[in-house]
């Protein structure tokens, strides 16, 4: 299953949680930590086995409805294909 | 437990000038059923007996919550060895840390487990020795492989992560394949294959651990093949030994820049070797708070930022990337911590290093031959084949 999979549901795998350090919201994971800014930090909210990847989508594109639609959605595939690669989502069908 | 890593994985980019350490390393105890002859634990073992209270680590870990560290990295010793293990985790875990137990899995039990996991655990490392029984008991010097191979089934039934830790060296670099196998039949989600670092047991038993120049390069085949064809399944990670390298490791993210380690009596160090350097003092938790220790200790500050530098460090392109190498090193192999790491290829003393590479890659056969150095190698026990090289195992303290 990949972020490609528009109706797949991503989740934070084991292990995976946003927390707080310095006013800041981080995604922490097994021996790595991500600072999240708006965006990024918007679409890992939402990464709650519950939200399709399409719902994610579009819930941004209203969100973020100054910029491109097509560009929004290319970000967030681009996003959750590189947390995938950390290994830091499952995807459920 | 575990030997030494140095921590090249936890990058969260900080924008603030003002570094503070990202994160603990609570050596709960020095306690452990195995006896790895690689071990990084210090040669003098501390005993229970000046091990910190329960009260003690819940401060040092809401001490460190407010100093900025992100995650406590549980280890010893075997961390399962303390019976307040589950408290420990709980309170870490209600400080605000991230929880990484690092662990050979031996003292585990099903209902720990469980305890653990509703306590807060986030992150369990699990090491091993090897992907087949004879050798990873041969090494650990216990009969463990079996218990391991139980816990992966149990981890299962649990939402925490799990990282399979593999001990890299001469005897099982030629098996990863095995223990990527092996990991696939877990719930692993990261790998970490760490080549030994030549500290503590694993400096006494060098000789033998090292692999040979071919072994390696085939090895680092196997892992970017491994690396592609797991992709968003298992994060594969490979630490390579450094004595290989043409420059040094930036040893935890340079001293005193992004970890505090508290050994099992509440000393701060810089660093897991920092012991093996001759004349630092360190402070203990029980006479000091932790920001008071980062800030102000002498140990914390003596290889801070540049100053210490000697050349060819101190006018090195790469002082900022690698920080001149490892402290504990330089110490162990030139006799003066502050000198350039020896396995810089710039280093005046690398012909040290080039010299015990060369030992071990003209030694005929599979095994390196003894130890040499001011260590005396035990003689292995009566009923050991004879072609078994002699380790020098780590004791257990009281
Ligand atoms: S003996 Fe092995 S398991 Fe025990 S502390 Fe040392 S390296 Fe870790
Ligand atoms: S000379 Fe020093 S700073 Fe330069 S690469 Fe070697 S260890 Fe690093």
């Amino acid at each position: 299953m990949t972020a490609r999979e528009l109706s797949s549901r991503p989740r934070l795998a084991p292990g995976c949680r946003l927390s707080e350090n310095n006013q800041q919201r981080i995604l922490q994971m097994p021996e790595r930590a991500l600072r999240l800014n708006g965006p990024s930090l918007e679409i890992v909210q939402r990464c709650d086995g519950k939200h399709t990847v399409q719902q994610i989508v579009s819930e941004l594109q209203q969100i973020y409805s100054k910029a491109q639609a097509q560009k929004v959605e290319e970000d967030i595939l681009g996003y959750l294909a590189l947390l995938q690669k950390e290994r830091a989502l499952d995807f459920e069908v | 437990m575990v030997p030494i890593r140095s921590r090249p994985h936890f990058d969260l980019a900080m924008t603030s000038t003002i570094s503070n350490p990202l994160a603990l390393i609570a050596e709960l105890t020095h306690r452990c059923p195995l006896h790895c002859v690689y071990c990084s634990n210090p040669l003098e073992l501390q005993s229970r007996s000046t091990e910190l209270s329960t009260e003690s680590w819940s401060r040092v870990f809401q001490e460190a919550a407010s100093l900025g560290v992100l995650q406590a990295d549980f280890t010893g010793g075997e961390p399962l060895a303390r019976i307040d293990i589950v408290d420990l985790v709980r309170a870490a875990r209600s400080a605000g840390l991230y929880v990484n137990l690092i662990t050979s899995g031996l003292p585990l039990d099903e209902s720990k487990l469980a305890a653990l996991v509703a306590a807060g655990l986030d992150h369990i490392q699990l090491s091993f020795q090897g992907a087949r029984e004879e050798l990873s008991n041969e090494i650990s010097g216990t009969k463990s492989h079996t218990q391991k191979l139980r816990v992966l089934e149990w981890v299962k039934q649990h939402r925490v992560a799990l990282t399979l830790n593999f001990v890299i060296h001469h005897r099982n670099i030629d098996q990863l394949e095995e223990m990527v196998a092996l990991a696939e039949t877990s719930s692993a989600t990261r790998i970490e294959f760490a080549n030994v670092q030549y500290y503590g047991w694993a400096f006494a038993n060098r000789e033998t651990l090292l692999p040979t120049r071919e072994q390696l390069a085939r090895s680092i085949g196997v892992i970017k093949r491994e690396q592609q064809r797991l992709e968003g399944r298992i994060r594969v990670e490979y630490v390579v030994p450094d004595y290989y390298a043409k420059y040094p490791k930036p040893c935890m993210g340079g001293w005193g820049r992004k970890l505090m380690l508290i050994a099992p009596s509440g000393d701060a160090l810089p660093c897991h070797a920092a012991h093996v350097i001759p004349g630092l003092a360190f402070e203990n938790v029980k006479d000091h708070g932790l920001r008071e220790i980062w800030e102000r200790s002498a140990a914390f500050q003596k290889f801070r930022g540049e100053d210490w530098m000697q050349e060819p460090c101190k006018t090195c392109d790469r002082r900022e990337q690698d920080f001149g190498g490892c402290r504990c090193q330089a110490s162990l192999l030139a006799g003066d911590a502050a000198a350039t790491d020896p396995v810089c290829s710039l280093a005046p003393l690398r012909p040290k290093v080039d010299a015990i590479l060369a030992a071990v890659n003209l030694a005929p056969a599979s095994v390196a031959p003894g130890i040499a150095g001011p260590y005396i190698a035990e003689a292995p026990p009566a009923n050991e084949p004879p072609t078994r090289p002699s380790w020098l195992y780590r004791p257990n303290p009281a």
